[in-house]
């Protein structure tokens, strides 16, 4: 009896995120004709990778019932360590595989030190947060590094500025990691696992599944997803600047928690964490295209956060 | 009679496709002890959630104290003199015992400051009153679940209840403990008090209860005084058709040792031997605290092994994760289904499957749907698992459907060893007998179980041994035959044989 009512009702949840999407781009486009255009969506589809990317890290992170904070951290450092080795010329494959494996090297001794010291996620990743930013500042020596005007510095910059069938890199970059995460979730046991973690660590222990090495994966893809966000970033601006992605945390927490995931773990969709991003993405572009003061923009994205947010507790 | 405190006619209320209830009656007397029975899933919770206010009831009428009354949430109704004390207690284990009877109405002075002594007083005198010697200062945490109870009965009391009702509440008392609780229940009765009294336990009812009130499916079936009734017409009214022999022991030969540990110590449990052969049910007697559960976990690598060995088919073997007693044929059913077992907002399927998910999937990770789904299937089907679906989250089945899933969970991961603890804890009779014919399927099998519990009748029914735990040693070990209650009590208070 109550699996029908159920399904339904999350299925309305999941709608009432995409009802809120739609509706907004309906209105915005009524009030400027220039919003609803294929320029614009996919321009708006570009600046949301960065953040949708990043998200999909979070979502698995706060599926385990942790949180991640260093996300823009590792971002920056993963981008100046990108950006200097293009500068140095070595092929684009080494940076980016540098650079990927350096977001899973740092992000997989968060999960070390969240797993087996048994350090709060929220502490551990604040404790990365600050030191990979300095690490940052070290290693950039407080400087942007550009990534110069080679031809590997060309090539480097089709991630973030290049285009795929009239489709931007970036966004296909997004789409093939939200198809990743939804299988992983939904058709590999670590999914599985990673929700049964968050839903009990006690008994999915007495499963006899190993959870440290769980939670371990799940920064460490965060970590790498973080790089590649990193990756995006330095290739569009052709340069790493040593404080890019400060506050990106929250960004990614906000369309995790749009997307309708549990803060206490266990429960969530990657779809719906898609659909934040892309709110969050379309929020910003149209209070740009409705001439909003950057300083009442803030004030607005969080007032449409918290209204989501409501929406979505009450109806549950 | 005497006069009538509460009284609920008719009652109604449905969910979206479900009847719950369906004109059900309910009356507390003062002075006199109300038993509500019926099968999980009969009714009774949503029958209490509605008389305090939690679900607004379609039809029929409430009366209190004479009056026409609807209450809109607990916090009122208990403030009108109903107090539920539930399975799980509602207590702070880091505040005092006074703190905890007085929490969100301590009294103060006129410049905000809590009155201590005065609240301290007060505690003490209702502690008395109930016949705990503690101190109302004390830390709730260092009490046991039998005293925290009385704390709950205490808190009631300062509220001036005159309606008490108990939800299950000797469900993880000892017998001691439970003994303590009915003098005290006797003596709310004799002061007048209205009481209500939910148990699974057919026996406690008998010995504490005058009338009971059955449901059925929703559905009032009876209400009666117990004196007129025997246990199996009870049972008879509650399932609605007869039960046959409640424990179906069936004789297998017995085969190889299967299990044995040597000297086995951990936290609580003191070199302990313990042998279990294929085909063969061992039950674990012993009071709460004896060390069963530790044993237990120890055994399944769930709490650390700090001396002797276990050997699985004369093999030694090195357990110290679940993981390693789960490849080692090593299943644990824990008696704490809700911390320790099951994943409650996860589905039937995910949590059956969890523990066995790669016999599911490919080495590489992928999980094949359709197998997992034909195997879940024939799970529900042949455990006889109510549940709408497989995708049903686990938390919205009834006590006994959840503790099949969690039974189903163990037996995915093919065990050569069964470990039950508590395994009908919070399981109606229907489902008690359902889950003894699933253990005896097992036993045929060739499987080993152990079986702990403190169901005395449950351990005399269905073991083929029986083993006495005190203070983490085995304090005494029966065959099936030569056992009784009053010889194994004899033990688990520690009288070695």
């Amino acid at each position: 009896m109550t699996i029908q009512k159920k399904s339904l009702s999350t299925r309305l949840i999941e709608q009432k995120t995409l009802i809120a999407l739609l509706a907004m781009i309906l209105v915005v486009s009524l009030l400027n004709p220039n919003f609803f255009t294929t320029g614009n969506i996919l321009n708006i589809l570009r600046q949301t990778a960065v953040n949708a990317v990043i998200a999909v890290g979070m979502t698995m992170v706060i599926l385990t019932a942790g949180i991640d904070l260093s996300v823009g951290s590792i971002l920056a450092l993963c981008g100046a360590i990108g950006a200097s080795l293009i500068a140095a010329e070595l092929p684009v494959a080494v940076a980016v595989g540098t650079s990927l494996a350096a977001g899973a090297i740092v992000g997989g001794v968060t999960g070390i030190i969240i797993a087996k010291g048994k350090v709060q996620a929220f502490i551990a990743t604040l404790v990365a947060m600050t030191l990979v930013r300095g690490l940052t500042l070290v290693y950039t020596d407080g400087r942007p590094i550009s990534t110069g005007f080679t031809d590997v510095a060309d090539s480097f910059a089709v991630i973030g500025t290049g285009y795929l069938f009239g489709v931007p890199v970036p966004v296909w970059i997004m789409a093939v990691t939200f198809l990743a995460a939804w299988y992983l979730l939904n058709h590999t046991r670590l999914g599985r696992y990673i929700y049964a973690l968050g839903g009990n660590e006690t008994a999915t222990r007495l499963s006899g599944i190993n959870v440290d090495r769980i939670k371990i994966y799940v920064y460490a893809i965060s970590g790498v997803l973080s790089a590649l966000a990193g990756l995006i970033v330095t290739s569009r601006l052709s340069s790493a600047q040593p404080t890019a992605g400060a506050g990106y945390e929250l960004d990614a927490i906000a369309a995790v928690v749009l997307g309708g995931t549990s803060l206490m773990g266990g429960k969530g969709t990657i779809i719906g964490t898609l659909l934040g991003a892309l709110i969050i993405g379309f929020l910003n572009n149209a209070l740009n295209l409705l001439d909003v003061s950057s300083y009442y923009q803030m004030i607005a994205k969080a007032l449409v956060i918290l209204l989501a947010v409501l929406i979505d507790t009450k109806s549950k | 009679m005497g006069n009538e405190l509460l009284k609920l006619e008719g009652i109604e209320k449905s969910f979206p496709g479900v009847k719950a209830l369906d004109g059900v009656n309910l009356t507390v007397t003062a002075g006199r002890v109300m038993a509500l029975v019926g099968e999980n899933g009969a009714g009774k919770s949503t029958l209490m959630k509605v008389l305090t206010g939690i679900y607004k009831r379609d039809a029929g009428t409430m009366s209190y104290l004479g009056e026409k009354v609807t209450f809109k949430g607990p916090a009122q109704s208990q403030k009108a003199g109903i107090s539920i004390i539930h399975q799980e207690l509602n207590l702070l284990p880091e505040l005092s015992i006074a703190e905890n009877i007085f929490l969100g109405r301590e009294q103060v002075g006129s410049l905000g400051n809590i009155l201590w002594s005065r609240m301290y007083t007060e505690a003490d005198a209702l502690l008395k009153r109930l016949g705990i010697s503690r101190s109302s200062k004390t830390r709730l945490g260092e009490l046991g679940i039998g005293e925290q109870q009385m704390v709950e009965i205490a808190k009631a009391l300062s509220f001036e209840s005159r309606v008490i009702i108990m939800d299950e509440p000797t469900d993880a008392l000892t017998d001691t403990e439970t003994q303590a609780l009915f003098t005290v229940i006797n003596e709310l009765r004799d002061a007048g008090y209205g009481v209500v009294y939910i148990s699974h336990r057919l026996k406690e009812i008998f010995d504490i209860c005058d009338d009971v009130t059955i449901l059925r499916d929703g559905k009032f079936i009876a209400e009666m005084p117990v004196a007129e009734l025997t246990e199996e017409t009870m049972i008879e009214l509650m399932v609605g058709r007869k039960l046959e022999e409640q424990y179906p022991r069936i004789a297998v030969a017995k085969g190889n040792v299967q299990l044995k540990t040597d000297s086995l110590s951990a936290d609580g449990v003191n070199e302990v031997c313990l042998e279990v052969c294929e085909g063969e049910i061992v039950g674990v007697a012993g009071l709460m605290g004896a060390g069963r559960t530790e044993l237990m976990k120890a055994i399944f690598g769930a709490n650390p092994v700090t001396g002797g060995c276990i050997s699985i088919n004369g093999k030694k073997v090195h357990i110290s994760t679940p993981k390693d007693a789960l490849e080692a044929g090593i299943a644990f059913i824990s008696e704490d289904r809700k911390a320790d077992g099951l994943i409650l907002g996860l589905s039937v399927k995910e949590n059956m499957t969890l523990a066995a998910l790669k016999h599911f999937s490919h080495a590489a990770g992928q999980v094949y749907h359709a197998k997992e789904r034909d195997a879940v299937n024939q799970y529900i089907e042949t455990f006889n698992i109510k549940t709408p679906s497989r995708k049903q989250a686990v938390g919205n089945l009834s006590g006994g459907n959840q503790q099949k899933v969690a039974i189903a969970k163990g037996l995915m991961t093919r065990p050569k060893i069964l470990i039950l603890d508590e395994p009908t804890r919070g399981v109606d009779v229907g489902a008690k007998k359902e889950i003894y014919q699933l253990i005896n399927t097992f036993k045929k099998e060739g499987m080993s179980i152990i079986l702990v519990s403190s169901d005395m009748p449950e351990i005399l029914g269905m073991s083929d041994r029986i083993v006495v735990m005190h203070e983490g040693r085995i304090s005494g070990e029966f065959t099936a035959a030569e056992a009784d209650q009053e010889t194994i009590m004899a033990c688990a208070v520690g009288k070695t044989r």
